[in-house]
Formats: structure tokens, sequence, C-alpha cells
């Protein structure tokens, strides 16, 4: 396994009264795709809000490229490189998709070749370019949402279900940015419903159930064992897109 | 243009031409509407977009819900006040007295900024109606500094006094007093500080409070500390509140808590904001503008209607010119079902 970028030990998250994450132990190693998959309400996405600091872990540690970040503010968290690309398409609808990619970039501009890059992988964007964020598509405010996150480089990518309610033909431009991604060596952690993209796309897998992780793996693995799929999985997962 | 402008542009031909028919009414207004009352109203038209501005830079671009206001505003015409009442009608004094409104009002909001913000946005709107009232509360208290609830008038520099002729002949048919003066000293102070709040707004700061106000978590996910940038946002909103206040108190060389601290000023901003649209500037130009014409011609006009229609059952009660207010708030609802996005919403769209 390559170095190790990402550490969570024993990250337990209450969110008011309720107990949401039970000791999850994660490992996201540098330069490869990991996918946290599992049931709707497993708690894949409180575990991306914790890493962000959105929801403080209550117990536990996360730490970032060796750097204890469980205490750090979430603007802190962002500064140290990790971006983080919320579900239901998480852009600013008022903001035009220039402001949108702008906002991202923390010396205030986008560096034209990074640009480009990004309008390589998703060339709607540069279409769209001074149009507010609110009137795409869902696939393009989903694909202005990873833009945001890729604008500058950083360490680590925290991707929450980037192919949600989006159409197959969609789903296949979002695969291709992947893996166009994976190849320019970034570092992701991805959750996902649709396990078929989910196999296209892992390296790693780390499969989440009632707030912990009950399996940890290569997703090759995972891929070609159908009982291992359906007694972690069930029939929840989107296996026919 | 585009510079002077932050390239904010009002994008609709209908608005540009409203726009610049307010500016040039406003720009022109002693010799196009001589008299008394016109002036007096194109300069509380003058103030009020200053403010109405301010608190549009608080609640449209930074979704901060406060109270508060109309106590900056006051801040700063109490300044102007206490300064020129104790240290004489003089430049100086009057700087000073600007200088110290700025300082307070700036720590109060900091204050109000760092205490508050953190909180949930109701809370936060509470907060300031407690501080607000407190205020008004003290300045009433405070007679032997303030004038208490009759408030105080004081003497203006020279050149800024009805009294003063700049020129011997009048211009235009119009004597060029220290009235005068004092009108273009309110119009270009306004036209200033609003081209400054564009740039504010269309800057990257004001971006990143647009970010804030759609939604705070998406915001500092990217990396800005958002109880920072709402501070700093309060501050800024605060100051121009400051600055209009003290505008205010020169053109009227009178403070007091009816003219400044009242709640029914802080109704008046929401509703000016809310009827030219939140979150565009130009919304505080044409809702201070439409609303304090109405404030002021609405009674007239409906004691011409009044008498037009003398001879008509019921009509004639029906716009009598003690109903005003009857029929701005319906004029207000209609606007707001209208034009639920402000008229400049609307006609942006």
């Amino acid at each position: 396994m390559s170095e190790v970028l990402l550490r969570l030990e024993g990250v337990h998250t209450h969110i008011g009264r309720y107990h949401i994450l039970h000791g999850v132990d994660l490992l996201v190693p540098r330069g490869e795709l990991t996918m946290l998959l599992g049931r709707n309400g497993a708690g894949k996405s409180t575990t991306l809000r914790t890493i962000m600091g959105l929801w403080k872990a209550s117990e536990g540690r996360i730490s970032f490229g060796g750097q204890d970040i469980t205490a750090a503010a979430t603007p802190d968290i962002a500064q140290a490189g990790i971006a983080y690309v919320p579900e239901n398409m998480g852009i600013f609808a008022d903001l035009t998709v220039r402001e949108n990619l702008i906002l991202a970039a923390r010396r205030g501009e986008i560096d034209p070749a990074r640009l480009r890059w990004v309008f390589g992988l998703f060339p709607a964007l540069e279409t769209f370019w001074s149009l507010a964020a609110g009137v795409l598509s869902g696939g393009q405010k989903q694909m202005l949402a990873i833009a945001r996150a890729i604008i500058e480089p950083r360490e680590l990518l925290l991707v929450d279900e980037p192919t949600k309610g989006l159409a197959p033909a969609i789903i296949m431009n979002m695969i291709s940015a992947f893996r166009e991604l994976k190849a320019a060596g970034e570092t992701i952690l991805l959750v996902e419903q649709n396990f078929t993209a989910a196999k296209m796309l892992g390296d790693g897998v780390a499969i989440m159930d009632d707030g912990r992780i009950v399996h940890a793996g290569t997703m090759a693995e995972l891929a070609e064992d159908a009982g291992l799929q359906q007694r972690l999985l069930g029939p929840s997962m989107d296996t026919h897109q | 243009m585009n510079s002077l402008l932050s390239g904010d542009f009002p994008r609709s031909r209908l608005l540009a031409a409203i726009l610049l028919a307010i500016l040039f009414g406003l720009a022109f207004a002693p010799f196009l509407f001589p008299g008394a009352q016109p002036l007096n109203v194109a300069a509380k038209i003058c103030v009020f977009v200053v403010l109405v501005a301010s608190y549009d830079l608080l609640l449209g671009y930074t979704g901060i819900v406060s109270f508060a206001h109309t106590m900056f505003y006051g801040i700063g015409g109490y300044g102007v006040s206490i300064a020129l009442y104790s240290f004489g009608p003089e430049w100086g004094p009057m700087a000073l007295g600007i200088i110290a409104a700025l300082a307070v009002s700036v720590v109060l909001a900091l204050m109000i900024g760092l205490l508050s913000l953190r909180v949930r946005a109701i809370f936060f709107a509470m907060i300031t109606l407690a501080v607000a009232s407190a205020f008004a509360v003290l300045a009433s208290q405070l007679s032997w500094l303030t004038g208490g609830e009759d408030g105080r008038s004081y003497r203006v520099p020279e050149v800024l006094r009805p009294g003063f002729r700049l020129l011997e002949e009048p211009l235009f048919g119009v004597a060029i007093t220290g009235k005068i003066l004092s009108y273009y000293l309110v119009f270009s102070v306004a036209l200033v500080l609003f081209l400054l709040a564009l740039r504010i707004v269309n800057s990257p700061f004001g971006r990143v409070l647009q970010a804030i106000r759609e939604n705070d978590f998406r915001a500092e996910a990217l990396g800005y500390r958002v109880v920072v940038y709402r501070s700093i946002a309060t501050c800024l909103s605060a100051g121009m509140a400051t600055l209009a206040g003290v505008l205010m108190a020169l053109w009227l060389r009178y403070t007091g808590p009816d003219t400044t601290l009242s709640f029914a000023i802080m109704i008046d901003i929401l509703l000016m904001v809310v009827i030219g649209g939140m979150g565009t500037l130009y919304g505080a130009v044409i809702g201070a503008a439409l609303f304090t014409l109405a404030q002021n011609y609405l009674q007239v006009l409906m004691a011409q209607v009044s008498e037009a229609t003398a001879g008509i059952p019921l009509l004639p009660q029906l716009f009598h010119p003690d109903r005003w207010l009857l029929w701005l708030g319906v004029l207000f609802v209609l606007s707001v079902y209208f034009f639920p996005t402000g008229i400049v919403g609307r006609l942006r769209r």
C-alpha cells in the first residue's frame, strides 16, 4: 500500500443526541481512489463531514499527512489541502460559474493552464462561464462542484455521491472525469451509491454499516465476490446503471 | 463607466432609465424643484440611499437580519450633534465627531458581531433588537449630553448655513446659499458612498459574502472563516449607516431620537430594501426614492383625488389624506405580490 494520507482511528460523532459514528477506522492511501460504500444512513456522509470538521468528532483521532486535524476548524482543514464536494450539487446558485470557481482559488485568481485542464474535463463549464450557476442542469451543477474542488491542486478530494440523481450519459462523463483525475495522481475519497461506477473507479474500498467500517480491502476483490457484495451491501446499492 | 460601477451594470434598459432619471433628478434637484420641501425630500432620498444600501450589504448580500441599524445611524447623528454643540460650528469639531462616531459604531458592531454571529439568525436578530433598544433608552436618559427626548439643535460650519451666499447673483434663478451647498455635500457624499458599496459587493470580498449568504457551511469548507467575514460586513455596514446619520444631522441641523433612533425608521429601511429588491444595491436607490416620495407626496395626491371625486359616494372618504398610511400599506402589499424579488429583481429578469 502507498503512504497513508488520511487516517481515521476510532472516530465517534454525535449529532445532537444522536450517536452516528461508532468508532470509524479508515485509511486513505496517497494517489489512490478509495470508495466509501454502504447502505443509506450508514454514516458515509457524516464521515466526510467529520473529516472536514463540519461535525466535530467526539472521540477518536483524524490525521492528515501526519498532522492531527481532529479538533481543527473547517477553514483550517480546507487550507491544509482537503477539498470537499458535498452531496446535492453543493454550488452557489446566485454566483456565476466563473465566480464559483474563483471562490475556490485561494489567491483569488485561477491558473489559466489549470482552467484549460478543467475545461477539458467538463467542457460545459466553458460554455456557461458567465451564467448564474443556478440555471445549470443537475449534471452541470455537479461538474461545477467537482471543478471547484480541483481548480487548484489539493492533497485530497472528498466527494459525496457525485452521480446521485444524474442521467446515465452524464454518469459516464463523470466516471471519465474521475479516471482522468486518478491518472493525474489525485488522492480521492469517494462516497458512492452506484456500484457500477464504484467498480469502475475504486482502487480500495471501505464499507460502512451502522456507523462503523465493516469491510476494507481492494475494489477488485469486492467486485469479484458477489456473495460478499450481497452480504455487505444488500440490495440497496444500485447495480443496474 | 465599467470601473465606476465596478462592472455591475443595471442589466435592464428600463432599470437603467429609471436610475438615470433618479440620478438626474437628485443632481439638479435645487434647480428642477425649487423650494424647501422638494429639496428636503431630495436630501432625505440621498441619505436613505446610503442607509438602505448599507442595510442591504447586511441583509441582501450577507443574509444577516439586524435591527440595530438605526442605532449606528443614530451614533452618526449624535456624534456630529455632540461635537458641534459642545465645541462650536467648525470643521475640526465636526471631523472629530465623525471619527468618534465611526469608532464607536465599528467597536459596537464588532462586539455585536463577535458575540452574536455564532448564534442562529433569529437569536442574532433578537440581540440586535435588544442592543438597539438599550441604546435608544441610553440616548434618552443621557439628556445632559444628547438633549434627551427633545434632541438638540446646533449650528453647522458657516458655509453650510442657509444665511451664507456663495454667489451674489442667483444661478438659473436659484440663490446659491449654504443650504444648496449643504445639499450638494449630502448628494456627493451619498454618491461616493454608494459607488464604494458597489465596489465592495463586486469585489472578491463581496463574492465571499454572497457565498456565505447562500450556504455558510460550504463557504467554510472552501476555507473562508465565516465569523470573520460576517464581522467585517457588519462593521462596514455600521460604518456606512453612521455616515448616513452624519449626513442627516448636517442636513437637519438637529438630532433627536425621533429622527435617528426610532424603530419606525428601521421599519422604513426594511420596506425600502424589500420594495427595491434585496441583494441588489440599485434596489436601495429605487426603494429609497419611491418610498420617500410616497411618504411625502401620497397625502397631497390623495387630497387631490379626494377633491376630484367629491360628488361620488364613498370615494372622497376612501381617498381622504388621513388614510395615506392605509394606501401606503396597500401599495407595499401590491409591490411585494407583483415584485416578490423587488422592483430591481423583476426588471432584471
